[in-house]
Parts: structure tokens; C-alpha cells; sequence
């Protein structure tokens, strides 16, 4: 059977790439099958199958099953065919096309057992990704900005990973991806690069600068894979590595603050997944078993409930057209499927018992009780109660309940309501079931949810916390604001200052843009007037000058005989 | 036994093809009739690749004459890789021909083209496969002439200029090739290469036989668009027909590569070029020159056959660095960049004569806004462009991580850096196009355009995809040129 076995990544790229050429009655077909059939392949593989290629003189292994790369190629293949059903109708061939491929990649990642290969596939999702912000430009102006914005932090992130990698190849002589340790320049490169895409600071601006630009369906794929892939890479590649911790916690906070300055629904939860991202980054700094899976669990359930609050956000987004709360309000009466399917995924995050989030999250927190890091316990309980507040009930209060905006209109069509009914399905299958979902994770695991201790905390922490949004819902109240974040410096500071300078001290700046204008503007017309179309060194036409050339290099050949060494 | 023939059958067969070409009275049939001679080319170049592969060495003796007096082919694995990256591209450019010459050339002419472009393939060929010095010289003069001929049937009145300018200065490099060849017969009073090569050593102080190097290396420095003697290419290039462009700008240069290299290494032998006459020394600056200065002046060509044209310069200005190296690594990488050079700048053409089918003008102003409507043509042009390039999983980042190592080998870790540069000027001179055709808008009043024809997008795509397999499964072809750098070089590299 073994001689069936190909890499599950692959078959979804695969998919992608034949989605632009089938009729569109057999495109359904493909966008459902092929994730089915990655999935498939995702059990079918065992731990003996491998398919090696030669790279110049290295081994390339991109059939390496792990634990963990399981677990995440599982939820990734649900997700792309999940992802699909909700996009069959409006999303364009392109943007399921390149979210194929995207996903694919991401699969393909975590059944990489070498380092060039991870690269790869880790540079074909950037692009993948890009496409799929790009798909929605003909909606959406500002599609066109974010993806380049995007583009250029992933191509920063690859740059760095591949002189990291590079590095590392040329100290240890190996390719294989096993855990490292970040105490060399070769390491701590790599690190970085994985840190970059799962938006890291000072890179996590970029997840809320792009996915909301995407189409309803794109922000979908988007929030699943490349994140979630960075968090796999961590696990991976630096488990237990403890500055994770720090960078962990700052996401955590950082996803809260500016979750609940925003207005934007959807800018809401993408950076609500910083926020989530962050008790996973953390919980691979902890490094435990327990973390670990932890990590894993999270990552899984986080990608589903992610997945339908960002379903649920796109539904409203295509039958309103708008994206801002304060736009919103009171959809509930007459969208009630995606009302009830947006407060399920909003419970599932906020880690409500007999949800996902309850049974995947608290094993964070126990490992971090249980690795004696009280303050690591507190700041990660408390930010649960945050999440609460900015996820849990913000988005599904003022999208579907506050005041009556007026708006009236019908729940999206039936594939998108299907799609949302699996994904909230899901969520509470596990959180009923958690046996699914901790059956599969790396490490065994001998932990009960279920405690009348650990529901009621659990229980007072959310009244607590809902108790706090209804009380303060006047500061809750979102008006049209810009929450600046640290891409303000690169992105605005640098250039205002200049700007600044040339309006008020023109004296200062003036001569000094002057000289450079002249100076770039002379090399220019140098370079010009010496290579252009009517250069000295592109003038083609005579071809005397050429036979004068051959008279000199027979003369030249004469010379270097007479300097050769005797 | 046909096999016995092949070597033979390789050349006579298009040879022959190309009058009854011109007699086929119909236009159709006579293109058929040449696609399907250029797909028996390719067919005999794959069996003559599978027999040399384990090393042997096929003879054939012309008219059973035996060696020194009759011309001898004889088929190794290196000209069996250069016959295989020749006949690939005929394959590819022959049944793309139909539709593209339909806009391009004259329907009388027709029939000229397919005969011209059957000449230059038998030509190319015959100079491959030859062990025969003088007969090298004739087939170069067919493919010369026949090339010549195919460069006038341009549209553009400027072909006319161009192809004579090519035919003025294809005929010094001849002349020269010619003298030098002549030098030598006179020397040793035969015209069989491996004769020459055993006779040579014991001649290497003679001033005569300086000469006739001399000669020789600037004549075929001359054919292969060598900086600063490239000075005919971009216009040759840019005002012949696309399916022309496609072909010549991926075989004709690196065959007269290849023939440099036999000179140098067998016939000449690699102690009396490179301790001897120190050729190295006189390639390696212009090598250097001719990557900075080509790819510069390519950014800022106005139209994109111009452009592609400088940029073969400077692709062929790598080949000759990694020869200048003189070390196998170097000569493996310059091999490499023949074949991969050849699939790139053929899929960058034939992408372009699709464009040109469609737009009508090649300039780079005028495919503006033409990525919409012309998806499956940019996309194969961006995929060759990355190739070109040198991005990793393309043919490009073979060649280049192969000639990165020679020149690390070698310790000249500042030409690792003029590569690295190169690839740079590479991104700007490819991306404005990109640019112009996926993210400007089509110019008001500018006829809508549509996506080219299957006939022209299959042999692209072919191409294009072959530039991706061997990016990818790059086993066949670093293979064959790792080999056949080895036997070149006899040993005396390592």
C-alpha cells in the first residue's frame, strides 16, 4: 500500500492548481474532495512511509510524520475543505485556487522532516497567502496595499529564516528539523523567522493590517494557516525555549488592548488570533509535556472557533456591507443562523465549559500551575477574562444585538450556513467529547476538564468578566478611532518626521533634498546616457566599432601571451 | 541496423528535410512535415543521449572512409547534451511556428522560413556532432547563412539592416574561424580533431599555432555574442520573427559554446589554452563586463526582445565565467547554464511571440494592463522570468548555485558577490515588465486582447514546465554536464 502513500500537502496544492481548469460544475467537486482526500491521506500515512528527494547533495524528506504534525495537518485539511464549502459561491477561482495552494503548503510544513524543504513550503504559503488578499482587490482598494505590506513582512521573515537556516547547515553539517536550542546566531535567526509569522512583536501589526482586507471567505483561510504554522515550527523546532514565555505574554496582552479599541469586526478578531496565538507561544516557552499538548489542542480547537467567529463576521460582511460596529447592531432578528453560530464560536473562545476552548485551553494554564510559574498562571487567567471581554461578547453584542442599525438582511446562502453549522458542531463536539481531540495529541495525557473545581473558576472568571463589559459598556462603546501600533513607527514616524522637517525648518532640509535629488538625478542620467536605449554601451548599429573591438582583443590575446608566466 | 546510422541520420535527416520542405507546394503540409522531422530529431538526440550515457563513444565514419582522411562523426556525452538541448527547443519551436508566422512573416515566405529554419537546425546539429574541424566550418557556415536568412523575414524593415549587420560580423568570425582552422591544417596536415589534439602538444611553442588560437577564439567568441563583439545580437534578436528569436536566442550561441569548448579542451588541450596561452585571463574581465554592463543596459531597454536579448548577453557572460574559472565545478556550472539558459530564454520567447501574436507590438508600453487578459501567456513569462532569475525550484537556481561554487572553490569570493548582484539587476529588468503588465491599466482606446491560442500556449507551457522539472528534479541534466565536464576536462581539472 505504501506505493499509495503521497505527501497529503501536496495532493491540496495539487487540488489548487487544477481548480482554474475544470468546469465550473466539477469545481464544487474538487474544492470538496481534495481536502477529504488530503485528510485521508493525513491518517493513511504511517511512521515507516517516507519519500526522500535529492536536492543537490542533500536528502530532501517531505514525508516525515510527527505527532504534532498530525494533529495540525488534521485540523489544516478540515479547515481548507470547511473553508472551501463557505467560499463555493462567492469567492473567485483565484482566491480558492491560491488558498489551496496555501493551505497545502501549510500541510506540506508539517510533514517536513528537513529544513529546505520546510523552507519551501513555508515560502509558497507567503505567496499563496498574498494571492489570496490580492483575490479581493477589485472589492476592496486598500486589498492592493495590505497584501505588498504583507508580502514585504513575509519576505523579511523568509530572508532572515534563510540566512538562519543557511547558517545552521553550515554549522551542524544537517538539514534535519529536530528542536534547537536559540543560543547561536544560526538558531536565534531561524527563531525569528518563525517569530515573524506568528505575529511576533515588532511584527504583529501585520495580521491586523491584512486579514481584514481580504474577501469574507479569504480572512477564513487566512486566520487558519499561517500562524498556526509558525506555532507548529516553535513546537517543533524550540520547545521550552523560555524568552517564548515573554514573547507569548506580550502577544497575549497586546491582542486584548488593541481587540478592544477596535472597531472594525473583523480587525477585532484578527487581532484576537495575536491574542490566542500568544497563550500557544507561551505554552511552548513552558515547555512542559503538558504545555506541549496544550499548545497542540489549543491550536486545533483555536483554528475552528476562529474559523466560525471569522465565518460568521464574513456572513454579516457580505449581506451588509459593512465592517464597522458602530455601523452594525440588532442583526439577530433577521439573521439568526449566523447569530447563533457567531455567539457559539464567541462562547468557544471565551473557554465556556462544553465548549472547545474549555477543555484545549486549560490544560495552558494547568501546565503553567503545574511548572510553578504562579505569575505565568495569574497573567494567563486574567488575560482568559479579557478574552472574554473582547471576543466573546464584544463582537456578537455589537454585530448582532445593542441597538437596531436598521438593517435587515437575510442570512447568507445555505453553503455558508452549512459551513458554519459543521464548524459550531465541532467546537462543541469537543468540548463535550474532549477524548477526540486529546486521543491524538503527542504526549499521552491524564487530564479531566471536567472538576466541579475547575468549571466553577472557570464559570466565576466569565460572570466576572461579563459583569465588567455591561458595567463599563459606555468606555466599551466603540467610536470611529485609529488605534496606532508599533508599524506607526516604520510606516509613519520615519516619514513624518522628514516631512515635518521640510515644512518647518525648509531651510535645513531643503539643500539637503536638492543635493540628493541632483546627486541620485546625475548618476541617473549618468547611468542613462551610458546604458539607455541610445547609450554609448547600447548603440548596436555600427559595426565597425565592433571589428575594431575584434582587432583589439587579438591584440590583447598577444599581450597576454607575452605576460604569461614562464 | 538503423542505430548504427544515428549519428549520422541526426544531421542528413533535416538536412535533407529542408529542400523537400520547400517543394511541399502547400503551406500546412510543409509545416507539418517539418514539425514532424523536428520531433524525429528529437527522438534520435534522446536514443543518442541513452547509448553515450554509460560513457561510450560512438564513431561514424562518413562513406566508410576511416578517420584521419574521411570526416568522422563521433557522439560523446557532451555533444549528445548539446544535440538533446538543440533538438528540444526545435521540437518545441516547430509546431509553435504555424500560428506565429502566420501574423509575422508574409504567406510567400512561408515555406522559406520552414526551409531556413530546417537548414539552421541540420547545421547546428552537423557542428555538434562533427569530429572534423573543416566540416565544423561548413555546417557553421549552413546554420550561419540559413540563420541570416531567417532574421530578414522580420517585419520590421530594421530585420533587413540587422540581418546583414549579423551577416558582416558572422562572416569575420567565420573568416576567422576559417584561418585558424587553415593555420592548423597547414601546421599539422590534418583536419580530424582527435588527430589534431594528439599532434598539438608537440607544436606548443610555435607561433603559427598561437595564431590559429587566437584566431579561433575570437572567431567563435565572435558566433557567441562574446562582450564586447555581441554587438549584432540585440538587434538580430529583436527584429527577427518570435519563433526565430526563440530558437536561435536558445540554441545558436550555445553551440558555438560548445565548439569553443572543444577547441579549447580537446583539441587544444587544457594545458597549452589555459597555462600556456592564459585564454582565462582574457574571458574572465570580459565575462565579468559583460553580466554588469548587458544586464544594466537591459533595464533600460524600451522594448522586450531588445531587453531579453541583453540579458542573453549577460546569461552567456556566465557560461564563459564559469569556463574562466578552469576548474570542473566551473565548466559543470557553464554546461548547466547552456541547457538551463536555453529552456529559459526559449520559454521567455516563445512567451513572448504569444504576446506579440496577440498584441502585435513587443514594447514594453504597450502590454500594459495585458495580465488579465492574457493569464495562462504572463503567467508562463513570470515563471521564466523567476527563472531567469535564479529562483530556487527553477532551472535558474541550479546554474547559479553550481557557478556560486566554483567561484567559492576558487577563493574569488568577489565574483560570489557580482552574481549575487547580477540576479538583482535581474529582478529589476524582469519586474518592469511584470509590473507593466499586471498592475497598469490598459491605455484608453488600446484594442481589447484576449488570451493567445492553445498552438502557441502548449509549446510554451511545455517549455516553461520543463524549466520547473529540472529546477526541481535536477538529476538528468547536472548528471549529463557534471559527466561530461569531467571526460572534457580528461582529468586534468580535478
Amino acid at each position: 500500500m505504501s506505493s499509495l502513500i503521497l505527501p497529503p500537502g501536496l495532493i491540496l496544492i495539487l487540488g489548487g492548481l487544477l481548480l482554474p481548469w475544470v468546469a465550473p460544475r466539477f469545481k464544487s467537486l474538487i474544492a470538496i474532495g481534495f481536502p477529504l482526500l488530503t485528510l485521508m491521506m493525513v491518517w493513511l500515512v504511517t511512521a515507516e512511509d517516507s519519500m526522500t528527494l535529492t536536492f543537490l547533495e542533500y536528502q530532501l524528506d517531505i514525508l516525515h510524520l510527527t505527532p504534532e504534525g498530525r494533529v495540525f495537518a488534521t485540523v489544516f485539511s478540515m479547515m481548507a475543505g470547511i473553508g472551501a464549502l463557505y467560499a463555493l459561491k462567492h469567492a473567485r477561482t483565484l482566491e480558492l485556487s491560491a488558498a489551496f495552494v496555501y493551505a497545502g503548503s501549510a500541510v506540506g510544513v508539517t510533514f517536513c522532516g528537513d529544513l529546505i524543504s520546510f523552507f519551501v513550503f513555508w515560502e509558497i504559503m507567503a505567496i499563496g497567502s498574498t494571492l489570496v488578499i490580492w483575490a479581493n482587490c477589485y472589492q476592496n482598494d486598500r486589498a492592493y496595499g495590505a497584501s505588498m505590506r504583507y508580502l514585504l513582512v513575509h519576505l523579511l521573515g523568509g530572508v532572515i529564516l534563510m540566512i538562519g537556516i543557511a547558517f545552521h547547515v553550515a554549522n551542524t553539517g544537517s538539514i534535519e528539523f529536530t528542536a534547537m536550542k536559540a543560543d547561536n546566531p544560526a538558531t536565534i535567526l531561524i527563531m525569528i523567522g518563525f517569530l515573524i509569522n506568528a505575529g511576533a512583536p515588532p511584527f504583529s501589526a501585520w495580521i491586523a493590517d491584512a486579514y481584514p482586507e481580504a474577501s469574507a471567505s479569504g480572512t477564513v483561510f487566512l486566520s487558519a494557516f499561517t500562524t498556526k504554522t509558525a506555532v507548529f515550527a516553535l513546537l517543533m523546532g524550540f520547545p521550552g525555549e523560555t524568552i517564548l514565555i515573554y514573547v507569548g505574554m506580550y502577544m497575549v496582552f497586546y491582542g486584548i488592548i488593541y481587540a478592544l479599541l477596535e472597531n472594525d469586526m473583523r480587525r477585532i478578531l484578527a487581532y484576537s488570533i495575536v491574542n490566542q496565538v500568544g497563550f500557544m507561544v507561551v505554552a511552548i516557552g513552558i515547555g512542559s509535556e503538558l504545555a506541549l499538548n496544550g499548545a497542540t489542542a489549543h491550536a486545533f480547537a483555536h483554528i475552528i472557533y476562529k474559523g466560525l467567529l471569522l465565518m460568521s463576521a464574513g456572513s454579516v460582511l457580505l449581506m451588509t456591507g459593512k465592517r464597522k460596529c458602530t455601523d452594525l447592531g440588532g442583526l439577530f432578528q433577521t439573521m439568526p443562523v449566523t447569530a447563533i453560530n457567531g455567539i457559539i464560536g464567541a462562547l468557544a473562545i471565551s473557554a465556556v465549559p462544553l465548549t472547545s476552548g474549555f477543555v484545549t485551553k486549560s490544560l495552558e494554564t494547568s501546565a503553567a500551575a503545574e511548572a510553578g510559574m504562579p505569575w505565568v498562571w495569574f497573567m494567563l487567567v486574567a488575560a482568559s477574562a479579557g478574552v472574554f471581554l473582547h471576543a466573546g461578547i464584544k463582537f456578537p453584542w455589537f454585530v448582532f444585538f445593542q441597538k437596531d442599525s436598521g438593517l435587515r438582511p437575510p442570512d447568507p446562502p445555505w453553503n455558508m450556513r452549512l459551513a458554519m453549522w459543521i464548524m459550531s458542531f465541532l467546537c462543541i463536539l469537543i468540548g463535550i467529547v474532549p477524548a477526540i481531540i486529546y486521543g491524538i495529541l503527542p504526549y499521552t495525557l491524564d487530564y479531566e476538564p471536567y472538576t466541579a473545581d475547575h468549571v466553577v473558576t472557570q464559570l466565576q472568571l466569565l460572570l466576572f468578566a461579563g459583569f465588567a463589559f455591561f458595567a463599563l459598556l459606555a468606555l466599551m462603546k466603540r467610536t470611529l478611532t485609529i488605534s496606532l501600533d508599533l508599524d506607526w513607527f516604520y510606516r509613519k514616524l520615519m516619514f513624518g518626521v522628514v516631512v515635518w522637517i521640510k515644512n518647518h525648518i525648509p531651510q535645513l532640509i531643503a539643500p539637503v533634498m536638492l543635493g540628493l535629488k541632483n546627486f541620485g538625478q546625475r548618476k541617473f542620467d549618468r547611468l542613462f546616457k551610458v546604458h539607455g536605449p541610445q547609450g554609448i554601451l547600447a548603440r548596436t548599429w555600427p559595426s565597425a566599432s565592433m571589428v575594431l573591438w575584434v582587432a583589439v582583443l587579438l591584440a590583447v590575446m598577444m599581450i597576454l601571451h607575452y605576460m604569461r608566466p614562464s | 541496423m538503423i542505430n548504427e546510422h544515428l549519428p549520422a541520420l541526426q544531421v542528413v535527416v533535416p538536412l535533407l528535410a529542408a529542400p523537400i520542405c520547400f517543394m511541399i507546394f502547400n503551406n500546412r503540409l510543409s509545416w507539418l512535415f517539418a514539425t514532424l522531422v523536428s520531433w524525429l530529431s528529437f527522438a534520435m538526440a534522446i536514443l543518442l543521449v541513452m547509448e553515450v550515457r554509460d560513457g561510450t563513444v560512438l564513431h561514424y565514419e562518413f562513406g566508410g572512409w576511416a578517420p584521419p582522411w574521411g570526416i568522422e562523426y563521433k557522439v560523446d556525452i557532451l555533444n549528445s547534451y548539446v544535440l538533446l538541448i538543440v533538438t528540444a527547443i526545435a521540437a518545441a519551436v516547430f509546431p509553435y511556428s504555424w500560428k506565429s508566422i502566420q501574423k509575422e512573416i508574409p504567406k510567400s515566405h512561408h515555406r522559406i522560413y520552414l526551409t531556413a529554419m530546417l537548414l539552421c537546425l541540420a547545421g547546428l546539429l552537423g557542428m555538434t556532432i562533427t569530429g572534423d574541424a573543416f566540416n565544423l566550418f561548413v555546417l557553421l557556415e549552413i546554420s550561419s547563412l540559413s540563420s541570416y536568412t531567417l532574421i530578414s523575414l522580420g517585419r520590421d524593415r530594421r530585420a533587413l539592416t540587422a540581418s546583414f549587420q549579423y551577416l558582416i560580423m558572422g562572416t569575420i568570425g567565420a573568416t576567422f574561424i576559417l584561418i585558424g582552422i587553415g593555420l592548423l591544417y597547414a601546421l599539422t596536415g590534418t583536419l580530424n580533431m582527435a588527430d589534431l589534439a594528439s599532434r598539438i602538444p608537440a607544436l606548443e611553442g610555435s607561433r603559427t599555432l598561437q595564431a590559429a588560437f587566437a584566431f579561433l577564439i575570437l572567431g567563435f567568441g565572435l558566433k557567441l555574442a562574446m562582450f564586447p563583439l555581441h554587438l549584432w545580437l540585440p538587434n538580430a534578436y529583436a527584429y527577427a520573427p518570435s519563433a526565430v528569436s526563440a530558437f536561435i536566442g536558445a540554441t545558436a550561441t550555445k553551440v558555438a559554446i560548445y565548439a569553443l569548448l572543444r577547441f579549447l579542451y580537446t583539441i587544444f588541450g587544457s594545458s597549452f589554452s589555459f597555462d600556456y596561452m592564459q585564454v582565462q585571463w582574457l574571458l574572465m574581465p570580459l565575462a565579468i563586463a559583460s553580466i554588469l554592463f548587458a544586464s544594466m543596459v537591459a533595464i533600460f531597454q524600451d522594448g522586450i526582445k531588445r531587453l531579453l536579448a541583453y540579458s542573453s548577453v549577460a546569461q552567456i557572460g556566465y557560461i564563459l565565467l564559469g569556463i574562466s574559472l578552469v576548474n570542473v565545478t566551473g565548466l559543470t556550472a557553464s554546461l548547466l547554464h547552456m541547457f538551463n539558459h536555453a529552456l529559459m530564454k526559449g520559454g521567455l520567447f516563445l512567451a513572448l511571440g504569444a504576446i506579440a501574436y496577440r498584441v502585435g507590438s513587443t514594447q514594453v508600453k504597450s502590454i500594459a494592463g495585458i495580465g488579465q487578459a492574457m493569464p495562462y501567456t504572463m503567467a508562463a513569462f513570470v515563471v521564466g522570468a523567476l527563472s531567469l532569475i535564479g529562483v530556487p525550484l527553477t532551472v535558474g537556481f541550479i546554474s547559479k548555485w553550481y557557478l556560486i561554487l566554483a567561484t567559492l572553490e576558487k577563493g574569488y569570493w568577489p565574483l560570489t558577490v557580482l552574481i549575487i548582484i547580477s540576479s538583482l539587476m535581474a529582478v529589476v529588468y524582469t519586474w518592469r515588465i511584470i509590473e507593466t503588465a499586471y498592475f497598469q491599466e490598459r491605455p484608453a482606446g488600446a484594442a481589447p486582447v484576449t488570451e493567445a491560442p492553445m498552438s502557441l500556449l502548449i509549446p510554451t507551457w511545455i517549455v516553461i514546465f520543463a524549466n520547473l522539472y529540472f529546477g526541481i528534479n535536477s538529476s538528468l541534466s547536472t548528471d549529463l554536464a557534471s559527466r561530461a565536464a569531467i571526460i572534457l576536462s580528461g582529468g586534468s581539472l580535478l
